[in-house]
């Protein structure tokens, strides 16, 4: 029977104040609350809430036969707690549905396995404790950071006993293969592991989160039929179609008037329609499709760009710099046991404030624009840098007293 | 395309981006094949290249035939325009026109302006006189278009087109309103309406400037186009790769030191900065009727030990500054274009600019500020000294996008422009 497998990235990050030269030494508080703020209220009403809503009618109608998974960063259920209890209660019915699978990811949304196991591990621990307390469930599947993946991840998510792990279907990847199958890791040429592997059709997963509403697209307008037609083309035994996106395309990135959510709305009903596609979560495909073949990944991919590298994060030397200073005070900070400077210090580690820094204006200007609060990556970086120094700071004062 | 162009300056007697332009644009439209007669009101030291002729117009006055004629009425020019004599220069501001810019007699020479200096003291008597020269060249020789630059050549422009009938361009390299602020010339200001609304087209060298030819100036936008300046291809091959020695890090601003360069929010940052890192030395290089006021300023913000003026610099003492410079900032009040940052770039030099300049409209790997904002300068000059990633990613950068920066594009439009 093909599945569908639907997951959406629920993130945002808690991004920083303005913070100039003269705050080094003077201000040590670094979020720009009223701002976060903000835009959480923007996006939980424009998408999480309406979003949410569609789903759980959607899983009522058809009757647990149609599932979807979310991860959501714990720098996101934390400002939800704070802000928008609502929103996050609603995620929570979702989950008492049954029919919805909770990943597990860094807290921090994070690069941190590319700098530190310990801070990794500890990031991952303190996600999975969290989303056991929030929707019970005990993680099966882990996803690392902008889909970021290699062997050794792959290695390490199976030691913290994951069984499954998510990846971007890349053609480094795939070498021709095709995205829907269910993989499992390899060693390197070592043998292969247990761990199994879904890989992101990036295809038919852009389809709807980048060129829904392209009126330049060919495609344009897609509509569900058209869209299931696709999908339909792909029966076949041992068949996984794997649709990820940020689950802001709907009504964020996508806004309401594009018609995101009618196609939403009818995407389980079009789909169903034919007998033998059924939806299914990360978890539920391990523990019912086999793998078919081994992928090996010497070097790191991500969801990204063209690209599908981590240029967008540590493509420079700006990036390089303030990840490379940041991680290099972990010793320090982790010695001084103070839980305000280890939240400071774990909250610069987020992806985006490295996203917001990217110079590859040119080829993938657009969408590096769209989200990125500062008016250049220059404004990013020394807003950035600011930080860390007085971050950096305090911590050497604390070290001495 | 035959052009017959009126320009003030040429290099190697420049005042700043005006004769640069004019060098680059004459040198790009020769080198795609057409011949351009280029009018200044007198030639000194430039020598022109194929197919550019150069015409001298005080040349063409002082001829026996012309000298005997007494100076005709101007029909072209408004009455209101044709009032008692004023004494200024052209990129000079209303302020100082009565002889008050003059420095201590040790100071280094106020070169700028040789160009229009040594004509008489009434520069419009000069504007006007160019203006009867230009008709008389138009006269004589044979051409499509007049192309003329600023509002020194438009009773020249004017003339022109009415001795031979062709389309007349006006292209502004920078306004009264940039040069002086609110304190206008108002005789200034009227002769560039008036030169504006007379000619068949506009070029403007930015969006910035395009805006403020409509809205200052009331001017139909649909008949400015907006043509970027660039660096000419000999300049733009010529990187020119600098070490610089020791840790002293030193930050740079070089220009006019006048109002519309902004000559006094750099030293209110250089105080700022100085603040937090002691060690670093700014140099103001350039001469202007603000440099008095600006040595006082230093003075007064007790931080002359670390800030010094050098003075107007000429041809290897500019690249020096620049190879010597680890920062260059351009805080200007309101800069139609802005070579000097392109310049900078070339040396590798990363760069401050203010949002008030139109070359902040096509520089994406610069730094940016509101001129007033004498924090986030500050903020943004420290980041540069303190962060060298940031340095590093921003002279890398820079170097991509000056290969983008070419006359010839800009010719290209200008030559769209001349079809119209």
């Amino acid at each position: 029977m093909p599945a569908i497998c639907l997951y959406f990235q629920v993130h945002q990050p808690c991004r920083l104040k303005r913070y100039t030269a003269f705050d080094i030494g003077h201000d040590h508080d670094y979020e720009d609350r009223e701002e976060n703020r903000r835009l959480l209220e923007k996006v939980a009403e424009r998408c999480y809430l309406p979003a949410n809503a569609l789903l759980s009618n959607l899983i009522r109608k058809h009757e647990g036969r149609f599932r979807v998974a979310f991860s959501i960063s714990g720098v996101l259920l934390d400002q939800l707690t704070t802000y928008r209890p609502d929103v996050l209660e609603s995620f929570q019915r979702l989950a008492e549905t049954g029919c919805v699978e909770f990943l597990n990811e860094t807290y921090y949304h994070s690069l941190s396995f590319l700098f530190s196991r310990d801070e990794f591990r500890a990031q991952v621990s303190r996600h999975r404790r969290k989303i056991k307390e929030l929707f019970g469930q005990d993680g099966k599947t882990f996803r690392f950071t902008e889909l970021i993946y290699n062997n050794d991840l792959a290695r390490e998510a199976e030691s913290l006993g994951y069984e499954v792990i998510l990846a971007e279907g890349a053609e480094a990847l795939l070498d021709d293969r095709s995205p829907n199958r269910v993989y499992r890791a390899s060693w390197d040429g070592a043998g292969d592991g247990r761990i199994k592997l879904l890989l992101r059709n990036y295809r038919l997963s852009d389809d709807v989160s980048f060129r829904f509403s392209n009126r330049g697209w060919q495609e344009y307008p897609l509509t569900v039929g058209k869209y299931a037609h696709w999908i339909h083309g792909e029966n076949g035994a041992g068949t996984v179609i794997n649709l990820f996106m940020d689950y802001e395309t709907f009504g964020e990135h996508q806004w309401a008037d594009t018609g995101i959510f009618r196609f939403l709305e009818k995407l389980p009903g079009g789909i169903l329609k034919h007998r033998d596609f059924v939806f299914a979560t990360p978890a539920e495909i391990a523990g019912t499709v086999e793998s078919v073949d081994s992928i090996d990944a010497p070097e790191l991919s991500s969801w990204a760009d063209t690209e599908r590298d981590l240029t967008a994060w540590l493509g420079n030397a700006m990036q390089q710099d303030a990840a490379g200073t940041l991680y290099g005070l972990e010793a320090t900070v982790k010695a001084c046991k103070d839980t305000i400077l280890l939240d400071s210090w774990r909250k610069l580690q987020t992806s985006d404030h490295f996203y917001y820094m990217c110079t590859k204006w040119f080829a993938d200007g657009d969408v590096h624009k769209y989200f990125n609060p500062y008016p250049s990556p220059y404004d990013a970086y020394i807003n950035y840098m600011n930080i860390l120094d007085d971050l950096s700071k305090q911590v050497k004062k604390e070290k001495r007293s | 395309m035959r052009v017959l162009m009126f320009g003030w300056e040429f290099p190697p007697v420049v005042s700043g981006g005006l004769g640069t332009a004019c060098y680059g644009i004459t040198k790009a439209l020769t080198g795609l094949g057409n011949p351009v007669l280029f009018v200044m009101p007198r030639i000194e030291l430039s020598r022109p290249f194929p197919l550019l002729t150069l015409i001298s117009a005080s040349d063409i006055l002082n001829a026996a035939s012309e000298r005997e004629k007494p100076f005709p009425e101007d029909s072209l020019l408004p009455p209101s325009l044709l009032s008692a004599p004023i004494v200024l220069r052209p990129y000079l501001n209303a302020r100082q026109s009565g002889g008050e810019h003059q420095g201590p007699r040790d100071w280094p020479a106020d070169s700028y302006l040789a160009a229009g200096e040594g004509y008489g003291v009434d520069l419009f008597t000069e504007v006007r006189r160019y203006g009867e020269a230009g008709g008389l060249i138009a006269a004589r020789e044979t051409f499509d278009v007049i192309h003329g630059h600023d509002w020194m050549t438009v009773p020249a422009c004017l003339a022109a087109r009415q001795a031979s009938g062709k389309p007349f361009i006006l292209q502004i390299h920078s306004l009264e309103y940039d040069r002086s602020g609110e304190e206008i010339n108002e005789r200034i200001f009227e002769l560039e309406r008036f030169g504006m609304e007379a000619a068949d087209q506009i070029i403007a060298v930015s969006h910035y400037t395009k805006t403020m030819i409509v809205s200052r100036y009331g001017i139909a936008p649909e008949k400015i186009f907006v043509v970027y300046n660039a660096l000419s291809h000999r300049e733009a091959g010529e990187i020119y790769h600098t070490r610089r020695a020791g840790d002293d890090k030193v930050v740079l601003f070089m220009g006019r030191i006048t109002f519309q360069k902004g000559p006094d929010y750099f030293i209110a940052a250089a105080a700022r900065v100085l603040k937090e890192m002691p060690e670093v030395t700014f140099i103001m290089a350039g001469s202007g009727d603000m440099m008095p006021r600006m040595v006082e300023l230093v003075a007064e913000l007790k931080i002359g030990k670390r800030f010094h003026f050098t003075g107007f610099l000429q041809g290897s003492q500019v690249e020096e500054a620049f190879a010597r410079a680890d920062l260059y900032v351009m805080p200007s009040v309101s800069e139609p274009f802005g070579l000097a940052p392109l310049e900078a770039m070339m040396y590798d030099v990363p760069v401050i600019i203010s949002r008030q300049s139109g070359v902040s409209e096509v520089l994406k790997h610069a730094l940016k500020v509101d001129f007033w904002d004498v924090d986030e300068m500050a903020n943004k000059m420290i980041a540069v000294l303190k962060y060298p990633p940031l340095a590093g990613e921003l002279v890398e950068r820079a170097r991509e996008e000056l290969k983008n920066l070419r006359w010839e594009k800009a010719v290209l439009k200008i030559l769209e422009v001349y079809k119209v």
